[in-house]
């Protein structure tokens, strides 16, 4: 029997993106699927999932980490966020305007965020150090009297806060590539105008890249949502250290929502509750990544409508 | 008078510019001074006040004692295994279902391009408990199937990369191949696979790079020592020896070095997957 070209082509299309198929139903859908049952039961490693109802949300709900975890959580969220896209965008500027070495001024500023997450993290712990670390020691120069940084708690996620500016560099290579493509003749007209280089910026430049901004800020949220796993190297390296603990930090304060997660699955073993409360970041997530679409849509549609 | 005072300002903000690019050069690439002198340092030259950047006395000690503190060689080893095998697949997969999506005319497409964006969101924490599960369940854990399966699974970011590379190629050439009768794998290992190779490398680079940094997947899936990766040695390490900086240093830096000289080679590569895409890797 002789296919039509039509059907050749569903037949060459299937086979050739066969791998993602069953790579998204293997690896995306059933896990979710998965999960979200998952979270109706209870189990550790080992035993077979028995079903409890809606236990391990109430005990999710009960949880005083839960809430702990949350807020820091939310901390990255609201502060890290902001902080890393101000940064990318300063970064960015600096970057698109022309001067002599340039290339070399964005490698130093791109080159931090293709470390190796373990490596990076571990560099920071050690600048981190109260006593001996480069920190504190610059500052101490300038007759500041540094925090102890990872091991005080009132000062844990500041410094996730400081090290997380040090690997925009992805973020700002999208400012750049925008910045870019701003019209050069609408800064000249501004000029002539009179605007000075603070005006230009808040009247041109930001609107102009608007929607990458937009873009650029969920994605940031929705990272920020997910970020533990710098957490869980620090809080490992610190655990023998006086006030540190093997679960979040001194007082849990680095204790990020996700991390709490990942103790729940294989530190606890309760595999229940882990599931539970990862299906409620999902949702969180999953709210967040539609709002990114509509936005993104909405933000680029009234801007090709000027 | 008022020109003079006009370049005067210009030359006092060319001034206050260069002041903070400079600042700013040097808070960024201090990390990478602190590792590169640390290591250099003797441990407790690392432990002396006041504080030095650069070491007193030059000591080359901490790399062997390094290596030899951790199996380093076979975490190197394994770690090499796995990012090969990681970069083949990711190569193979990513420009033939890019492929699909973008010069095969079928239903499925359309469908797929949609979901690859969402799959990007979808966090660890809600499929790892259910993977755990699965590789356990089939004796896969302490393997490095976990690890290297997907890569053969194709990424959403790369393929993402790759459809929009493709999407720029004309379709004229693909049919005219099709008018000589080559059919659809000769048109896509002939005329396609040829011209992607711009985009390849940077799929390639970023594949090597992911799956030498890696630290989350083997930290599930690897709980045997000798099966550990890198980064998995190197926190094991970290919490073994947490007052010896000047050796952790020289660690972390053998770990570094090769990322930073791929960088430095590929680096167009790597910043045009990131400027056209808006995507993060």
């Amino acid at each position: 029997m002789k296919l039509s070209q039509k059907q050749r082509d569903f037949r060459n299309g299937l086979l050739f993106a066969l791998p993602w198929i069953i790579g998204f139903l293997a690896l995306s859908v059933y896990p979710l699927i998965a999960s979200l049952y998952y979270s109706f039961t209870e189990f550790n490693a080992v035993t077979t999932p028995k079903w409890v109802g809606f236990e391990n949300f109430q005990d999710v709900f009960h949880d005083p980490l839960v809430w702990k975890s949350l807020r820091n959580t939310l901390f990255m969220v609201f502060i890290s966020t902001p902080v890393n896209l101000f940064v990318a965008l300063l970064l960015a500027t600096i970057v698109t305007r022309n001067f002599k070495l340039k290339a070399a001024v964005r490698t130093a500023f791109f080159l931090p965020s293709v470390i190796p997450m373990v490596a990076a993290t571990m560099v920071w712990i050690w600048m981190f150090d109260p006593t001996y670390g480069y920190i504190n020691n610059v500052l101490s120069l300038f007759g500041v009297q540094g925090p102890a940084w990872l091991m005080d708690a009132r000062f844990t996620k500041w410094a996730l806060v400081l090290m997380g500016t040090w690997n925009v560099g992805t973020t700002m290579l999208v400012c750049m590539a925008s910045l870019q493509e701003v019209p050069t003749s609408y800064y000249e007209s501004a000029e002539i105008d009179g605007a000075g280089a603070v005006r230009k910026f808040f009247s041109i430049t930001i609107p102009c890249i608007a929607h990458v901004l937009v873009y650029q800020a969920i994605l940031g949220i929705i990272n920020a949502f997910q970020y533990f796993q710098q957490v869980y190297i620090i809080v490992t390296a610190n655990s023998g250290v006086k006030g540190g603990s093997a679960a979040g930090g001194p007082e849990n304060s680095i204790l990020m929502y996700p991390l709490y997660i990942f103790h729940n699955a294989f530190t606890y073993l309760k595999m229940g509750k882990a599931s539970a409360m990862a299906w409620l970041l999902f949702i969180v997530v999953a709210i967040l990544a539609v709002v990114m679409v509509k936005v993104t849509a909405k933000v680029t549609d009234s801007a090709g409508r000027e | 008078m008022g020109n003079d005072s006009y370049e005067i300002r210009k030359l006092i903000g060319k001034a206050l510019f260069f002041i903070l690019v400079a600042v700013l050069c040097l808070v960024y690439v201090s990390p990478f001074l602190v590792m590169f002198f640390t290591s250099f340092k003797t441990n407790s030259d690392a432990f002396t006040i006041p504080v030095k950047l650069f070491p007193r006395e030059w000591v080359w000690e901490n790399y062997p004692a390094a290596m030899s503190a951790i199996p380093y060689f076979k975490y190197m080893g394994n770690t090499i295994y796995i990012t090969l095998l990681s970069v083949i697949g990711q190569l193979i997969v990513t420009p033939m279902v890019a492929y699909s999506l973008s010069k095969i005319d079928w239903k499925g497409s359309k469908i797929i391009s949609g979901l690859l964006m969402a799959t990007m969101m979808i966090p660890i924490t809600v499929t790892m408990v259910p993977l755990y599960r699965i590789y356990s369940k089939l004796g896969l854990t302490n393997t490095y199937v976990p690890l290297i399966l997907p890569t053969f699974l194709g990424k959403a970011f790369y393929i993402i990369l790759t459809r929009q590379f493709f999407m720029g190629l004309p379709n004229s050439l693909i049919e005219a191949a099709k008018i000589d009768g080559a059919n659809e794998f000769q048109r896509y290992t002939k005329v396609a696979l040829p011209l992607t190779k711009p985009i390849l490398t940077t799929v390639g680079i970023y594949a090597f790079l992911d799956a030498w940094s890696d630290y989350l997947m083997p930290m599930i899936f690897i709980s045997k020592p000798e099966k550990y990766t890198l980064s998995l040695g190197l926190q094991q390490f970290m919490s073994e020896y947490s007052v010896d900086w000047a050796r952790l240093m020289a660690a972390a830096m053998v770990f570094v070095v090769p990322v930073i000289i791929c960088f430095a080679i590929f680096q167009k590569n790597f910043v045009r997957g990131i400027a056209t895409s808006g995507l993060k890797a």
